[in-house]
């Protein structure tokens, strides 16, 4: 080394004996600060080692004297939160629908565990703000298929609709077309029906022709006013909200081939507090009954 | 190189010694690779030094016992007069509450700092830096005790180069503690503006104050501990930047600490009974750069170190008495009267010049603003927050209804209950979620000092909603005393 010294001859600082396109580097010692700071982290990572979880070994690691662990703090932390909540969904498991409403701490509590429930639950289909979507119904309006009090959502959600659960709610409209109970002709009358009912009909011949067949074949569960059935889960058609779209030609596609949406039951999945809480936060959205 | 060699003091003047002692923080004799070199400022003794005393017990006063001013605010208030309320999100401010949504006001705070320090320095120059910035008040108490526990310059020069002994240790130890017993008091001192200090007093020595009171003091005490002891006038030279902001301030008539060259030069020692003719006032005794807490030569002309404490001028001032000749050969003074003076013409002061008058109306200005702003304060503020998922809903009979959460912020520390109505949408029906439906909007209670929130549904029938987005103002009166707030919005639907 001591051969090679080399010195600039400007500045009279040795080089480090680079060079690159003829520009060499000088060999100014670094920082004192940064020499300390850097023999510093030396001595803590040398604690560390000891304090902290850190050498990876075959099977295990060394844990550190301090047993820190991330995992473990998230599993403490998400325990010491439940044991929190607890006081409440025990509270709310034991209360009555209507008692959550009308306790304001309960209520809180049931609004803000029922928005995250739905976040993870039902906003795959219902939407995060719960505007669904065509076949998914908007459940902020004021129409209810199989109704809007606190107890129909909770069955609802409970049992789902056309679900494998035995309590589920159940109707099942023939597929006017494929079934052969109507032509085409015929589904296309009724149709023009249905709009009239909503004051959009244009063939006042065709209307008449389809309420004959309407009160055959429709009457029976969506009523002869068209105002539905909530028992029966039969639209009102007489409204101006669609699921699968109030046009015309929708209409048509509705009674030709019927509709059949599913709901999963969550009776299995969610604890009855969680259920609660779900019932009472879309309950609050703006349709409820 | 130009480092302190052995105290060899010489006279340079009738009963005056001259020092031996190099400006060491120079630019010129600076190395960025070199370890920094001590300096041993000497007490100096004069007008100056007596006026720093006393801003150095006023700001550090100010600092220390702000927190302990108590001011009744009522029950159920804090009763700090300076409070800094993070958990309640509050600052408190004597009769100021400021809300989080106001830190406006802070703002303007600042900026009238700003530019309050700007007229000063341009008018004194570095007044801030030399008497009241936190590192030289704390630099100038740290170099206080240094010399109680250590002596003077001489002193503690000699100290520095004793070998080893119980006497030097017990000395460097004396003078670390006191230190750090002043770093742990200013860092002690700052969280109690954070909370009620009392309390948080009683909570430090019992330690059941929360932790990030300790990791506060704990940083503090650091920094004060290292800044104010060992890196002293490092922080002013290498870490500040307004050393090298302040000279946009500065102009020819701004006045700063500055060596008369014209009647100090040429500078030699002086003996008595010689006479004055053919040479200059200064007698190189050197006294002002061994008082100088930077390291500097203040005759080298006006310098980024310098921080005009005007230490040098009482100096200065102490010899020319001793050797009879008038005092001011260092002294207050602008670069344009020094021109003048070596023109013979006489001195003048502009203290109204463009940039001082510009500075002073800006001054003026924000200030009007805040009081304007801070007299119109209302008691009552409105928010609405307008749903975005869903942006409308359609109702069954084909209306639209929008939701939007209304938030009120009562400012008064009472209770107080509100009406609501809506603007700009004839027809509009208002659903307070969670009231009966005939008092929806007649009522709205908010707690004393607190804010709230309510889930609002505004429903129009379809044909009021002709266009994708309609106005709508919101209008909040508060049932007993008639004060009204409105908070402008829009009501969507799908459009024609």
């Amino acid at each position: 080394m001591a051969e090679n010294r080399e010195v600039d001859q400007l500045s009279g600082i040795e080089t480090t004996g680079h060079e690159w396109d003829g520009i060499r580097e000088l060999n100014n010692p670094l920082p004192r600060w940064w020499v300390w700071t850097f023999y510093v982290t030396i001595v803590w990572s040398i604690g560390y080692w000891i304090v902290m979880p850190a050498w990876p070994l075959v099977t295990d690691y060394t844990a550190g004297v301090l047993g820190y662990s991330q995992r473990g703090i998230v599993a403490e932390q998400l325990a010491a939160r439940q044991a929190a909540q607890q006081v409440y969904t025990d509270r709310i498991a034991g209360a009555s629908l209507d008692e959550i409403r009308g306790d304001p701490e309960l209520l809180a509590f049931a609004l803000a565990g029922g928005r995250s429930a739905f976040a993870v639950n039902c906003s795959q289909c219902h939407g995060s703000g719960a505007a669904g979507s065509v076949g998914y119904p908007n459940l902020n309006d004021d129409e209810w298929i199989w109704g809007g009090t606190l107890d129909d959502i909770q069955q609802t959600i409970n049992f789902g609709i056309r679900s494998d659960h035995e309590d589920t709610r159940l109707n099942d409209m023939p597929a006017f077309l494929v079934d052969e109970l109507l032509t085409r002709e015929d589904v296309a009358d009724v149709a023009e029906y249905v709009l009239s009912l909503s004051g959009r009909a244009e063939d006042q011949a065709a209307v008449a022709r389809g309420q004959e067949i309407y009160v055959e074949q429709c009457a029976a569960c969506h009523q002869e006013d068209g105002k539905g059935d909530r028992e029966l889960g039969a639209p009102d058609l007489t409204d101006a909200i669609w699921l699968y779209g109030g046009d015309r030609e929708t209409v048509i596609e509705s009674v030709a081939y019927s509709r059949r949406g599913v709901m999963p039951p969550w009776v299995d999945r969610l604890s009855p507090a969680a259920v609660k809480q779900l019932a009472v936060y879309v309950h609050t959205l703006g349709g409820g009954e | 190189m130009n480092q302190v060699s052995v105290v060899r003091e010489t006279a340079a003047g009738p009963g005056v010694d001259r020092v031996d002692v190099a400006p060491v923080n120079k630019a010129e004799h600076r190395q960025l690779y070199k370890k920094r070199e001590k300096i041993h400022p000497r007490l100096a003794r004069g007008d100056f030094r007596k006026l720093k005393w006393v801003i150095m017990a006023v700001t550090l006063s100010i600092y220390y016992l702000t927190p302990w001013i108590r001011w009744d605010r009522g029950p159920n208030m804090p009763d700090q007069a300076i409070l800094i309320d993070f958990p309640a999100r509050r600052f408190y401010f004597f009769f100021i509450e400021i809300w989080p949504q106001e830190v406006y006001y802070l703002t303007g705070l600042l900026i009238l700092a700003a530019l309050s320090l700007f007229l000063i320095t341009s008018l004194a120059g570095r007044v801030w830096c030399g008497y009241t910035c936190p590192q030289t008040v704390w630099t100038d108490l740290f170099i206080a005790v240094e010399r109680l526990v250590e002596g003077d310059r001489g002193a503690r020069i000699r100290l520095d180069k004793q070998s080893f002994s119980v006497a030097k240790m017990t000395k460097r130890v004396t003078k670390h503690a006191i230190w750090l017993l002043i770093a742990v008091c200013t860092g002690g001192a700052w969280v109690f503006y954070f909370a009620d200090a009392p309390t948080l007093a009683g909570d430090l020595v019992t330690f059941q104050a929360p932790q990030v009171a300790y990791i506060s003091i704990g940083v503090l005490t650091a920094t004060t501990y290292m800044f104010g002891g060992l890196a002293r006038e490092q922080v002013c030279t290498y870490m500040c930047p307004w050393p090298r902001i302040q000279a946009a301030m500065v102009d020819d008539e701004t006045l700063i600490v500055t060596y008369q060259r014209g009647r100090g030069e040429p500078r030699g020692p002086h003996r008595k009974n010689e006479g004055w003719e053919g040479r200059g006032h200064c007698i190189d005794c050197n006294q002002c750069v061994a008082v100088c807490p930077m390291g500097i030569d203040i005759r080298d002309g006006m310098q980024l170190e310098c921080i005009s404490c005007a230490l040098c001028i009482d100096a200065c001032n102490d010899v020319m008495d001793r050797i009879d000749l008038p005092r001011g050969l260092i002294g207050y003074d602008t670069t344009a009267n020094m021109a003048r003076r070596a023109r013979g013409e006489p001195t003048q002061s502009h203290i109204l010049r463009p940039r001082t008058l510009v500075y002073a109306g800006v001054i003026v200005a924000v200030g009007l603003i805040m009081l304007g702003v801070l007299l119109t304060r209302a008691s009552l503020d409105v928010n609405v927050l307008r749903d975005r998922n869903p942006l409308f809903v359609m109702l069954s009979d084909g209306s639209l209804r929008n939701g939007y959460t209304l938030k009120i912020l009562n400012k008064q520390h009472e209770a107080r209950a509100f009406g609501l109505s809506v603007d700009g949408v004839p027809g509009a029906e208002i659903k307070v979620v969670g009231a009966a439906d005939d008092e929806s909007g007649t009522s709205l209670a908010v707690g004393s000092d607190r804010l709230g929130a309510f889930r609002i549904f505004v429903t129009l029938p379809a044909s009021a909603v002709t266009a994708e987005s309609t106005p709508i103002s919101f209008v909040v009166t508060d049932n007993a005393d008639g004060a009204t707030a409105r908070y402008d919005s829009v009501f969507l639907g799908p459009g024609a």
